[in-house]
């Protein structure tokens, strides 16, 4: 009944012995471009033990969630002051729920305080359509009124089909619908990484182009 | 899934998958102004009630609304129902404006699967369902058992297993008793089956008279015993005494029978700590539990009717959200 979302875990354990195509970030690297993107976030927001209660990261499931609490560590160190971190699962507001078995649900977290004039920065691990982001806006719609909403993601690997841009980018990857980046976190798949692969089987169509294969990116976030 | 008949439809993997649903939405509305979730908008959602109910035709209907499903009540009294109409003509009369989900109770066993399996009629015809043909909805209407006759009542069995998995952290190898009008009780059936698809061991305690023909090929014990088994257990449900069902002697004496099976608060000294009291209700009090019992904070019987929501939605999200199978 409930399956994972498409290109999920088969794509990453058959890459877990080798990882199939070319390194995009390596593990040093992937945490090196947190660090950069946490320093963005308190340059852009004047984060600061003065501000701390309008800061609020919300990563989207499930290895934003994991981007948004490496971020909030991140800042806690260069800042002394932790902002406030929860997820928020924007399954239910999806596009395309019609076009596929009904999805399994991810856990919303909201943080004690919620949202309601808060500085709201989504966390996504690849932003691709927009559509996962559009998503996650409505959801966020229906928690509060944040009196801000910024969009922070690792990789942004273009192809966008709504007019969405991301505030905070890791790294800009040019790509074609037929490949496939696959985000690898310690928390999930045991280590830190991002790859580029050609996509094995493609989907005629295009019904959910281009999966980036990270999991819940499966049609691009 | 395309119909919700039986807890006995579920393997273990798709009742976890439906209660993990229910944990999620549970969260994903706590604490919110808004407790609406646009998922299920344009989608109808039928209940079709020939017995009285309070919790379960108000639950499914609140699960409908908060998903934004249009949801429709029809009871039997102030339908055509009353001027002769029959349960098949009904369905197909509601199928054919576009129903995408019928919530069927009924006072006959097997009236949700007869829904189901209907065929022969339509461009479908070969046991398709209620299936019109698509010409409303493009796709056949769901089907949800809300209790028919004294056979099943499913999503009351996911909603105390929801219930059960919160209080007790799991569901697994723990001892659930369930103490006594099985013979007429659906609720007392489907609990069976999902607790013990769920790796349950599930003890059934009722006088010889009120339980049914066949009981020993249920996956479950059978005791008689009720103050030697209460020690043991994680959790004990009670079920009402079914008098509207009842017509015939099944014992001597309501006052003997709540001496003999019912929860009293001495009976519920003897429950070992932790362990939780389940009532599917409408309760009787005095009857089958005592005031205090019923009251107590190791009684989850108002954390079921809460449960039920978010199961109902947990079922419809699985029945309509996704792609016709």
């Amino acid at each position: 009944m409930a399956q994972n979302r498409r290109g999920d875990v088969g794509a990453r354990d058959s890459g877990r012995e080798q990882q199939p195509g070319r390194e995009l970030l390596s593990a040093a690297d992937v945490t090196r471009t947190i660090a950069r993107i946490a320093h963005q976030i308190i340059e852009k927001t004047a984060f600061g033990p003065d501000g701390s209660d309008n800061l609020v990261l919300l990563g989207i499931p499930t290895r934003g969630v994991h981007v948004a609490h490496r971020l909030t560590a991140a800042i806690a160190d260069f800042t002394g002051v932790a902002p406030a971190v929860g997820s928020v699962d924007a399954t239910l507001y999806r596009d395309d729920l019609r076009r596929g078995p009904a999805r399994a649900l991810e856990s919303t977290a909201m943080p004690e305080g919620g949202v309601d004039d808060k500085l709201v920065v989504l966390v996504d691990d690849v932003l691709m359509s927009g559509r996962t982001t559009r998503a996650a806006l409505d959801a966020l719609r229906d928690e509060g009124r944040p009196r801000s909403v910024q969009l922070a993601v690792l990789i942004d690997r273009g192809h966008r089909e709504l007019p969405i841009r991301a505030d905070y980018v890791g790294k800009n990857v040019p790509t074609s619908r037929s490949e496939q980046i696959l985000v690898s976190l310690a928390e999930t798949d045991g280590s830190d990484g991002v790859w580029i692969a050609q996509e094995e089987d493609p989907e005629p169509g295009g019904a959910q182009p281009g999966g980036s294969g990270s999991g819940d990116q499966g049609d691009g976030a | 899934m395309r119909h919700l008949l039986s807890a006995a439809d579920l393997d273990a993997g798709e009742a976890t998958a439906l209660l993990d649903t229910s944990d999620r939405l549970r969260e994903a509305l706590l604490g919110r102004e808004v407790r609406k979730l646009p998922t299920l908008r344009g989608r109808t959602v039928v209940t079709m009630f020939y017995e009285n109910s309070t919790r379960t035709r108000v639950s499914f209907e609140i699960a409908g609304k908060w998903m934004s499903a249009d949801t429709i009540n029809v009871s039997a009294s102030g339908s055509s129902v009353s001027k002769g109409e029959s349960l098949r003509d009904t369905a197909l009369t509601l199928s054919s404006m576009g129903a995408d989900c019928v919530v069927v109770r009924h006072p006959a066993s097997g009236a949700a699967h007869r829904l189901a399996h209907w065929g022969g009629t339509g461009p479908s015809a070969g046991g398709a369902g209620i299936d019109t043909g698509g010409a409303t909805t493009g796709t056949p209407t769901a089907i949800v058992n809300a209790g028919d006759g004294t056979h099943e009542h499913p999503t009351q069995a996911l909603l105390d297993a929801a219930t059960l998995r919160d209080r007790l952290g799991g569901i697994a190898g723990r001892r659930i008793a369930i103490v006594g009008d099985v013979l007429h009780s659906r609720v007392a059936r489907s609990n069976v089956l999902l607790l013990a698809t769920l790796g349950a061991e599930v003890v059934l305690v009722a006088p010889p008279t009120l339980l049914p023909t066949g009981v020993d090929t249920w996956p479950c014990r059978v005791s008689y015993e009720l103050d030697a088994e209460l020690p043991a257990v994680d959790a004990v449900m009670m079920l009402r005494v079914q008098a509207e069902r009842m017509h015939g002697g099944f014992f001597p004496s309501a006052r003997e029978y709540a001496v003999r099976f019912g929860l009293s608060e001495d009976r519920a000294a003897l429950l070992r700590e932790g362990a939780v009291v389940l009532h599917p209700g409408p309760m009787v009090r005095g009857m089958e539990i005592a005031p205090a019992v019923a009251d107590a904070p190791n009684s989850a019987v108002l954390a079921q009717v809460r449960n039920g929501v978010h199961v109902r939605m947990a079922v419809l999200y699985h029945l309509l959200a996704g792609a016709p199978e």
